[in-house]
Formats: C-alpha cells, structure tokens, sequence
C-alpha cells in the first residue's frame, strides 16, 4: 500500500482520487459522487486517504471558526464610503422607461407635487395671457395661433423670456426647498418639466452668450445631475 | 447554502444595483464574517482583512449593476476578496517578492517541531495548516471552509478546473510533509 500510495505522490491524483476532498465537503454532483461511493467502497487505500481528508476537513472549518469576526470598524467605513459615493445615476444599459421608472421612485412626494403644480400653473397662465389677448385685440374675430406679426408678441410670457434655457435634472434625493432656492439664486423660472424629471429652466436678465458659464455653474450645484442647453 | 438563499443573494444585488442601503446591510450581514476570514488566512492581519471587508462591499455597492449572477454571489464576494487580499499582499514593503514567489512561499516563522510539541493530531493539523503558502491555503479554505466546488473555486482562484485539483493534491501532501516533521504520521502519503 505504501508503494502504491507513494506512486500516487509522484504521478498526481488519478480522477478520482483528486474528487476526494469535494466528497468530504459535500460539493459533489450526484454522478461524481455515485463515482466516488463506488471507489471507496472497492479501494481500502483510497478509503483510508478519505478518512485523512475528513479530518482536515474538519480541522479546517475548526481553524476558520476560531478566527472570530470583525469589528464594527468595517461596516462604519463602508457605510460612510457608501455615503460620500456620488449619486447614482441611471445606467445606460438599462431601457428607457426603467431609467424613467428609477428616477421618479427617487423623487420625494413634494417635489412631484409640485413639478405637476408649476407645469399646471404656466399652462393656466399661459392660457389666462392668451385670453386676455384675445380680448383686448377684439377687433379680431379670429386670429390663428400662427399668426404673428413681427415684434408683436402673443403672450407676454413668450415676447419677453429671452433668456437662455437649460435642461435640468434634479438630484432624485433634492428637496423642494433646494430646488426653490437654486432657482432664486439664479432668478430661473421653470419653464416646463417633462415626465422624466427634466425641467427646463429659462433664465431671465442673461443674455443667450451666458449660457455656456451657466450651465458649468450649474453642473456644480450638489443637486444637480445634469444640465444641457435647452435646444 | 441553500439555493433559496443563492436566490435571495441575487435580490438583494439587483436592489443594491437600485441604491437600497437596507439590501446592502442584509448582504453584508450574511456574508461579512466569511469575507473577513478569508481575507485574514490571506493577509494574515487583523486590520488589513478588516479593511479588506469594507473595501470588497463598497465594490459591492459599486459594481452590483454589472452582476450578471452567473456564479453564486457568495463565489463573486471571495474573488473580489482574493484580488483585494493579494493587492493588499502586493503593497506591503515587507513583500517585495514577485506574486509567485510570495504565493507559493511558506511560514517558516517557527520550526513546525518546536511550536507543536503536543502530539495531538488535530492540534498539529490546525498548527500546520496555518504554515502553508497562501496558493496552497486559500485552495484548502475555498473547498473545505467556503465549501466551494472545483468549478466555483477555478473561477474565484482564475484557474483551469484540473489545476485546481492537482493544487489542492500538492497542497495535502505539502501538509501531510509539515505534520510528518512535525512527528505525526497520518498513513497518507
């Protein structure tokens, strides 16, 4: 046995041999394993050497259990890593509407609110404007929305906002009140707010060269994620 | 581990992926402690196996959208954990040895004669399984402790599946060479 056991040695595990160990651990599959159970069972020497592998099997685990756990070092370091990580942004491998679905599930119940609130009031009054215009130019009994004479502007709103605009897309963990403040700081009106969270921000008093520095001003504000020139 | 908790691994990295902090401390909970052993049989050091956790989960945290669960998440955490433990290894000034040479070298801190006196086989097997080289440790742990298959452990270790066999082969006899010297003989070889 010895003879053959050092013969093992030097050649290396036949097929076999060399599954004992996953026998031990339990990690075989059926067939392998069937394999193995059949060998034992006709090879004392075989079953001898699988006995030696039980035991540092166990001797294993026994030395892997003694090293303790860590401290809660680790898992401090690790959550403040996580939160200084920048926000995630959506992927890009990821479809459209998920991207969609992902940052409004981000976004709080008050921002949502009042994105719809402000959409809703720059329709009312914009369609308040167009009425009154409508009225004072009652001369008219029609006039197509199309139709404009040169420099004479159908709403107020749209004759004077001449600022540049920008598309933006808020932080989904931005507050109302962030966003309120950032849009005083740069007296920016919103203009509207897509269903994919991008507003889009019109910045009276600047003239359209602005935008360039605007937008890099911007892209360093914490709540925001992106800004592009509103086309 | 079962395959309902393979499964719910798998949950937990498709919400981490969303930015679910809660998943993270789920999956960290489930698996700090086996990520730190490892890690410490590798390094061999209490406060770089402890940074090698926050460091394997922050990656975690990271690269969870690109898990694609193929391999066990269990299988993912040990060979992100091995690559941090040998970059770890690598920048220790005491190991100014190329990879292989410091993989395949030995404890020799004591002789193995000295240190276990006792002839308690199993005493003497925990002694010299802590001396072997960390190719030969880490191949050991991965298939007893991690119960990791031949295939699990080829993916994690980066090698053929038959080197891993043989690895593990060479890795017994070394031990079976340190306990013989240590006056203990097993019948094997």
């Amino acid at each position: 046995m010895m003879a053959a056991n050092k013969k093992i040695v030097e050649t290396g595990p036949d097929d076999i041999e060399a599954l004992l160990p996953w026998h031990a651990a339990g990690t075989l599959n059926a067939r392998d394993a069937h394999r193995v159970e059949q060998a034992l069972a006709q090879d004392p020497a075989l079953a001898k050497q699988y006995s030696v592998i039980r035991q540092e099997y166990v001797e294993t685990i026994s030395l892997n259990e003694s090293l303790g756990a860590p401290s809660a070092r680790p898992m401090q370091k690790l959550f403040a890593a996580i939160d200084a990580e920048p926000v995630r942004s959506a992927s890009m491998s990821r479809g459209l509407s998920a991207r969609i679905s992902q940052f409004f599930a981000g976004l709080s119940p008050r921002m949502l609110a009042a994105g719809s609130a402000v959409g809703g009031l720059v329709v009312l009054l914009q369609a308040g404007v167009i009425a009154a215009m409508l009225a004072k130019d009652g001369g008219h009994s029609f006039q197509t929305a199309s139709h404009r004479t040169e420099n004479t502007p159908l709403t107020r709103g749209l004759a004077t906002d001449t600022g540049p605009q920008v598309l933006v897309r808020f932080a989904p963990d931005a507050r109302m009140s962030d966003i309120s403040a950032l849009l005083d700081t740069y007296q920016a009106t919103i203009v509207s707010v897509s269903r994919a969270g991008l507003f889009q921000l019109r910045f009276d008093g600047r003239a359209p060269k602005d935008a360039g520095d605007l937008i890099s001003r911007l892209q360093s504000e914490k709540i925001v994620n992106l800004a592009v020139p509103a086309q | 581990m079962s395959a309902a908790q393979a499964a719910s691994d798998e949950t937990l990295i498709a919400r981490i992926a969303q930015g679910d902090r809660l998943a993270m401390q789920v999956l960290y909970g489930r698996h700090h402690v086996r990520v730190f052993r490892f890690g410490l049989r590798l390094v061999r050091n209490e406060q770089v196996a402890e940074d090698l956790i926050s460091e394997v989960f922050l990656d975690v945290w990271r690269q969870a959208g690109k898990f694609e669960g193929r391999s066990a998440v269990s299988t993912w955490l040990l060979a992100i954990t091995r690559f941090k433990a040998l970059s770890a290894l690598r920048r220790r000034k005491d190991a100014e040895l190329d990879d292989e040479t410091a993989n395949a070298i030995e404890d020799q801190s004591d002789d193995p004669e000295v240190t276990v006196q006792k002839k308690d086989t199993s005493n003497a097997l925990r002694e010299c399984l802590t001396r072997l080289s960390a190719e030969h440790r880490e191949i050991v742990d991965l298939v007893y402790y991690h119960e990791k298959s031949v295939e699990e452990v080829a993916e994690i270790v980066g090698i053929p599946e038959n080197t891993v066999k043989t690895r593990l082969f060479y890795a017994r006899k070394k031990l079976a060479g340190l306990l013989k010297a240590a006056g203990i003989e097993r019948g094997w070889p």
